[in-house]
């Protein structure tokens, strides 16, 4: 049974046709990727599922659920968790915090008891801090807890990102584009700590993203969009050689031929 | 550099034509000698001089930046000299007095008039440039030394305050002119004395290795236990009216530690806030009055409690409404709120209830043990310790899970609320506290006035409560005390303040925001980054071979 599954999704945005009837299916502890020409509707289905945006039409599955019509917070104690295409940090707080912030929905204590630090509240405090501190070694950032998250370099904010989606303990993770802005090395870096979290984590992954080669080497499955439809799916040599994608991606067969030849 | 000079040229006629100049110059900061007004001035060429050296390329071409722009300063005073001769300013600006032209021109025809201003403000420009280009050790101690005669100038009927008993009486004619100022020698004592005092201070900061005479711990607990004592003994040695200025910072205090939950820390920016002040007063007020609106004779120890329920309850019933409304458009949501409570209480329907604009009167002084807690004095005692517990309870919450949700929403509601933040509970949370908070400062404010009227919560008080914030450093607790401090207590100690508070508060915050914007004492997260950055240098120091890599 598929882990996420959206049914006849649409959203429409005024007149715009952003996803139209989309059939998608996430298998669990696999990296499936969504690709598609700017403007296909991959953002959007990312804020679907984590309910930002509430489908038009349709219905959206996790875990044997429908969260459609969810909020965004309760969406999240299911198990979803997203990184975001600009990243998106608490800027004006500490790497520490920022990850901290991610582990609230593992924390139980109430405002009273943390205005008279209970024995409980104390415990609890100080395993999110150890919980916090292992999962920033685990992402490379150990040595910047107390750095503001806007001073950090590009690089390690996306590490930061994801240390702070990581802590909220996801089943499915949605990741917007994670190597944008990458160099070669990092890259290569990015596609091994991804399928480190399927593999010693057992996260599913739900990847966008641009960069073909990454797509092609680390995804189980991939979907196409275009225009908000699904054009295409299966694995990525399928994906590869369908003539619907060298389509969108280059245009008519005409003008394709014209500019490769 | 001429244009440094006219944008304080600009300010200085600005200033001066305000009335604040004058105003400033009934007071003489050294007896005889030099006003608090001639001191503004001065402090304005010499600094056009110091800001328009120090965005020039070091070398002689600062000591000239500095000239000329200390005298374009001058000269813009010198053309305003000028121009109140042949043209009738007072037509226009009221307090373009003939005392001001005195003292600007000091009595000489314009003409001359002029050149001395461009004069003087080459020299101090020139001054100015040297301050800039000196270095810290030098201007520190001088600093130092000029201040301190200043604050004597300031607060002299404060110090003649504590200076009170008899056997103090050399001490205080030495050092003062009755009802003028400090002498000259008392004034150069204190310089010398507080400009030594610097010089010492430096010297044991730079000693090698920087270890205190005490290992920092000690230290520290020296420290928190000089304040407590002098926080306990203010009131006794300034006097009530000291006190009661005090009790005015402690509320605003109380007020502020409740915005900054909900501003500071959550990023929900109130400007009705006034409104939870104005509950807890009448809470307090209409349950231990024993006046005609007085409903249940209660003491005001059994008051308060209800009056910080009451309080909390309004704020997240106001919180309700505005739930789902951001930024600007929650200002004017919450601005309404304020106004809203106001009108309800001053309102004819309420009267019967709430006594309209004429109050609730008669509310009984606080007692323990059949002890009145009377005067400012007393109720200082009351403020202080609800402030410290206010600001205890205020420091755990932002420690906490509940503080980094808000700090969170106040970053980004949308990212948060995907981590799994429920954003209806928190916000809820952040106006309920916060305007209970405001509720215990409301419960004293009525006990210390022993009447509430609706005139006493005005939207300005809001305002007020925003700006303590903003120049204390939001979300920082010891920032609201340092901006209550600044803004509302000494503008009540600066009685020649008075009439210019708002303009001082509004170049106070335009200041603020161009030079310091994250306040006088920012929050904790800033601080930590800035010691971790400084931990960093330090290890790159000890260990260049060793330095910290950034990440994996």
């Amino acid at each position: 049974m598929p882990i996420l599954a959206t049914r006849r999704m649409t959203k429409r945005f005024g007149g715009l046709v952003a996803i139209r009837a989309l059939d998608l299916e996430v298998e669990e502890r696999s990296i499936h990727s969504v690709i598609g020409p700017n403007g296909a509707g991959k953002t959007t289905l990312f804020n679907c599922v984590t309910g930002f945006y509430r489908p038009d039409e349709g219905e959206i599955w996790f875990a044997g659920q429908r969260i459609d019509g969810l909020r965004p917070d309760e969406i999240a104690h299911l198990g979803v968790a997203r990184t975001y295409q600009n990243i998106r940090l608490f800027a004006n707080m500490t790497v520490l915090e920022n990850v901290l912030v991610g582990l609230h929905r593992h924390l139980r204590s109430t405002w009273v008891g943390a205005v008279l630090r209970s024995p409980a509240v104390r415990r609890e405090e100080r395993w999110a801090h150890g919980e916090a501190r292992r999962l920033l070694e685990f992402v490379g950032l150990g040595g910047r807890l107390n750095f503001l998250a806007r001073n950090l370099p590009y690089g390690e904010q996306r590490k930061l990102e994801l240390a702070r989606a990581l802590a909220t303990r996801p089943k499915l993770l949605l990741l917007d584009e994670p190597t944008a802005g990458m160099n070669p090395a990092e890259t290569q870096e990015m596609i091994q700590f991804i399928r480190r979290l399927r593999d010693e984590l057992g996260i599913t992954i739900l990847l966008i993203e641009h960069h073909m080669r990454v797509v092609m080497t680390i995804s189980d499955r991939v979907t196409v969009l275009d225009y908000g439809e699904k054009i295409s799916e299966g694995t990525p040599q399928q994906v590869q050689a369908d003539p619907r994608v060298i389509e969108a991606y280059l245009g008519t067969r005409k003008v394709a031929a014209e500019a490769l030849g | 550099m001429w244009r440094v000079g006219l944008v304080f040229g600009a300010v200085a006629c600005f200033l001066s034509l305000a009335g604040l100049v004058e105003a400033l110059h009934a007071r003489w900061v050294v007896d005889g000698w030099v006003s608090a007004g001639q001191v503004l001035l001065g402090g304005l060429l010499l600094g056009a001089g110091a800001v328009s050296a120090r965005r020039t390329a070091p070398g002689l071409g600062r000591l000239t930046a500095g000239v000329v722009a200390g005298a374009t300063t001058g000269a813009a005073l010198g053309l305003l000299v000028w121009l109140s001769r042949h043209v009738d300013l007072r037509s226009m600006f009221v307090n373009a007095s003939p005392t001001l032209l005195q003292l600007l021109s000091a009595g000489r025809p314009p003409e001359e008039a002029w050149l001395g201003w461009v004069a003087v403000g080459s020299v101090l420009g020139a001054v100015g440039a040297g301050v800039a280009a000196a270095p810290q050790r030098v201007v520190g101690p001088l600093a130092t030394g000029l201040g301190t005669v200043l604050g004597l100038a300031l607060f002299q009927e404060l110090v003649l305050l504590v200076l009170q008993p008899e056997g103090l009486a050399p001490v205080r004619d030495w050092l003062f002119v009755a009802g003028a100022g400090p002498t000259p020698h008392g004034a150069a004592a204190a310089f010398a004395l507080s400009a030594a005092a610097a010089l010492v201070w430096q010297a044991v900061r730079a000693r090698p290795g920087r270890a205190g005479v005490l290992p920092p711990r000690a230290a520290r607990a020296v420290w928190v236990g000089v304040g407590l004592v002098a926080l306990l003994a203010l009131p006794l040695a300034g006097g009530p009216f000291v006190a009661q200025v005090l009790v005015i910072v402690g509320l605003y205090t109380l007020m502020g530690l409740g915005l900054n939950l909900e501003v500071g820390l959550a990023g929900l920016l109130d400007l009705g806030f006034v409104a939870f002040f104005a509950i807890g007063a009448y809470t307090v007020g209409l349950l231990t009055s024993v006046g005609q609106h007085g409903i249940a004779h209660w003491s005001f120890w059994a008051a308060v409690p209800v009056a910080v329920l009451v309080s909390l309850i309004a704020g997240v019933v106001l919180g309700i409404p505005v739930l789902g409304i951001r930024g600007d458009y929650l200002a004017i949501a919450t601005l309404g709120f304020g106004e809203i409570v106001r009108l309800l209480v001053l309102s004819d329907a309420l009267r019967p209830w709430l006594g309209g604009s004429q109050g609730v009167l008669a509310i009984p002084k606080p007692t323990i043990l059949g002890f009145e807690l009377a005067g400012p004095q007393h109720l200082y005692y009351l403020t202080v310790v609800a402030s410290a517990v206010v600001a205890f309870v205020a420091w755990r919450l932002q420690d906490s899970r509940l503080g980094r949700a808000w700090m969170a929403i106040r970053e980004d509601e949308d990212v948060a609320e995907a981590l799994g933040i429920n954003l209806v509970s928190v916000k809820l949370l952040a106006y309920g506290l916060g305007a209970a908070f405001a509720g215990v400062g409301g419960a004293i404010f009525a006990v210390m006035v022993g009447s509430v009227f609706p005139h006493s919560f005005q939207l300005l008080i809001s305002i007020q409560v925003l700006a303590l914030i903003i120049v204390g450093g939001m979300g920082s607790i010891p920032g609201v005390l340092v901006g209550s401090l600044v803004l509302i207590g000494l503008p009540e100690l600066l009685r020649e303040f008075g009439e210019f508070r708002f303009l001082v508060y509004g170049v106070a915050l335009v200041a603020m925001m161009l030079l310091r914007p994250e306040g006088l004492l920012p929050a904790a997260a800033q601080r930590r980054e800035l010691h971790a950055l400084e931990e960093e240098k330090e290890a790159a120091v000890v260990a260049p071979e060793a330095a910290p890599e950034g990440g994996c």
